[in-house]
């Protein structure tokens, strides 16, 4: 096991070059110029002139800012929180039921159909659900008509009450297929013995769910909360294609309000202070995520 | 044996709901396809949920025409496939010194991989676009291969690196005492050992890459250089995009990763337990 003399750990670093250098070009250096970006006024033409903290003091009092984060919180339900819960349940159904009394080929049929729309990209998935939900003649205010609840017609991503709801469906329906293929995987690592023995205890599907099934692939759970929740606070395709962030702040982003204010506004500076906020948001979250769970894992050990 | 026990009532309900939800899922695709091949009169008069009454091709015929899509499908397979062949290389050098060589300073540098995939690509976005227009590759589709070829093999490092760890040490003992040097142990123990991971890496960056927008609508203004999923963005919205070639367009958009997924399903969904597991 010890290295021989040909064996330095040393020596490997040759082979780090190349990826060092192309993350420091292409991740450190930029990440670095954009914070430096956020303390400038910058119009993308004459050199950025440096002015200490007036972006961020304008971003604590822009009201847009506030908006593109609180419907930050909505993106992370759609493509969080209902896709968890969702896929726990659709997981759960297609393993313990499907798999062991209709066989195992239903259950990874249904298990693929369900991932179709995570292959797609992202923005022809938008673009899909956006040409069901055109206002006029589209599909879904048809069916509706066709049905006789023309009064449920709206123009889904022209009214500022419905653009948001509209773009959360684009997101459950791409974002429900990863949690089904991820639980499902690792439903395969709970011992059957022990449902065996809940069931002889008495305990009902409810209480084996909880108590055995969350709890043995609660490492799942948090990979796929923490990825889910980093994919919502990133979101940018969807808001482009369906609504640029309209109408009025309606559907706002973060990601997609500083792109407009890099390349629409051309005020780089603050979209930059808007892009470092972000990331500092992404981070703060994926700690917080990594603490619980290590805290969880403690506790797990302690009984 | 609880599979021979007698499938009970509430068995078909759950089945049902389960079925129910898969063609919820797809419901979406299936409109897309149904309403591709119908001219603009035949939509407003039969509705989305009528078969065509005459297969109409002439709606994906203008999309196809309008967006030269057999350029934009190139380009996007010429993207794709050079960041998923540079981006495994890098991840399989990057995993070699770390996970096999130990090489100093290997918390610190997984951090930093890490980090590279979770920020958000704004955060890189404006010093990217001027440097690729300072260094001459704005509007080139070797910009976005670059960077690519970074996100992907940050990712793909962290994954490798971790399998790497537990790589059996008797193997590259046994290539130290037949005498091959680093590079060798590489290329003929590393690499055939954990083809499979490498493969998995491939297939994930490619499609991930096929996938993007927001670089790729950023870097490649000029419409030959475009990709399929900005070719379908792009054209949303113009005059010649009535009804049904607006259906067109998406379905055109969706056929190639379809395709991708037909053939690679199963080393998708290893792949993706994979990278959850960690």
């Amino acid at each position: 096991m010890t290295p021989t003399k040909t064996q330095q750990p040393t020596g490997y670093w040759w082979y780090l070059l190349p990826g060092l250098l192309l993350v420091s070009a292409i991740v450190i250096v930029p990440l670095g110029m954009n914070i430096y970006y956020s303390f400038t006024s910058y119009r993308g033409i004459l050199p950025p002139q440096w002015i200490g903290l007036e972006n961020w003091q304008r971003l604590f009092t822009d009201a847009k800012f506030w908006t593109s984060f609180r419907n930050s919180i909505a993106m992370i339900v759609a493509m969080v929180v209902v896709p968890t819960l969702l896929g726990l349940l659709i997981a759960s159904v297609l393993f313990d039921l499907v798999g062991k009394r209709f066989g195992g080929k239903v259950a990874s049929f249904l298990r693929a159909t369900y991932y179709i729309p995570q292959i797609i990209p992202i923005v022809v998935a938008a673009i899909v659900i956006g040409w069901i939900a055109r206002p006029d003649d589209g599909a879904l205010n048809s069916i509706l008509d066709t049905i006789g609840l023309d009064g449920a017609r709206q123009n889904w991503l022209g009214d500022p009450a419905w653009a948001l709801p509209t773009i959360m469906v684009v997101l459950i329906w791409v974002q429900i297929g990863y949690p089904v293929v991820v639980f499902m995987a690792a439903l395969a690592r709970v011992d059957p013995e022990l449902y065996e023995a809940a069931e002889l205890d008495g305990a009902n599907w409810w209480h084996r769910f909880r108590a055995i099934t969350v709890a043995v692939i609660r490492p799942e759970i948090f990979v796929v909360a923490l990825t889910c929740t980093i994919a919502a606070l990133k979101v940018f395709a969807p808001v482009y294609a369906l609504t640029r962030g309209g109408p009025g702040t309606s559907t706002i982003v973060p990601s997609y309000y500083s792109y407009s204010e890099f390349f629409q506004s051309t005020q780089v500076g603050y979209g930059a202070a808007i892009s470092t906020a972000l990331t500092v948001v992404i981070i703060a979250v994926s700690l917080v995520f990594l603490i619980a769970q290590r805290r969880v894992e403690q506790e797990e050990e302690q009984r | 044996m609880r599979s021979s026990r007698k499938r009970k009532a509430l068995d078909w309900v759950l089945l049902s709901l389960a079925v129910l939800g898969a063609l919820v899922v797809v419901a979406p695709l299936l409109l897309i396809v149904l309403n591709s091949f119908k001219s603009p009169d035949d939509y407003n008069q039969g509705g989305p949920l009528q078969l065509p009454s005459h297969l109409y091709f002439d709606g994906l015929a203008r999309f196809w025409e309008a967006s030269d899509f057999p350029k934009k499908l190139w380009n996007s397979i010429f993207i794709s496939a050079m960041v998923a062949v540079l981006g495994v290389l890098v991840s399989l050098f990057n995993a070699y010194a770390l996970g096999i060589g130990r090489a100093r300073g290997r918390l610190p540098l997984l951090v930093v991989f890490l980090l590279a995939n979770m920020l958000p690509q704004e955060a890189l976005l404006y010093p990217l676009y001027n440097m690729s227009k300072a260094v001459g590759l704005y509007d080139s589709q070797w910009s976005v291969i670059i960077i690519f070829t970074v996100i992907q093999s940050a990712f793909g490092t962290y994954l490798l690196t971790s399998v790497y760890s537990g790589f059996p040490r008797e193997l590259l003992e046994a290539a130290a005492i037949d005498g091959a040097g680093r590079w060798r142990t590489l290329w003929q123990v590393v690499v055939p050992v954990s083809w499979q991971t490498l493969s998995v890496l491939l297939i994930f960056f490619f499609i991930w890459t096929w996938n993007e927008f927001l670089i790729p609508t950023t870097f490649l203004v000029s419409n030959d250089k475009q990709t399929v999923p900005l070719a379908v963005a792009a054209l949303q919205g113009e005059k010649l995009m009535d009804v049904t070639t607006t259906s067109a367009s998406a379905l055109l958009g969706l056929i190639p990763t379809l395709v991708f997924f037909l053939i690679f399903q199963r080393t998708l969904t290893r792949g993706v337990t994979a990278g959850a597991i960690k």
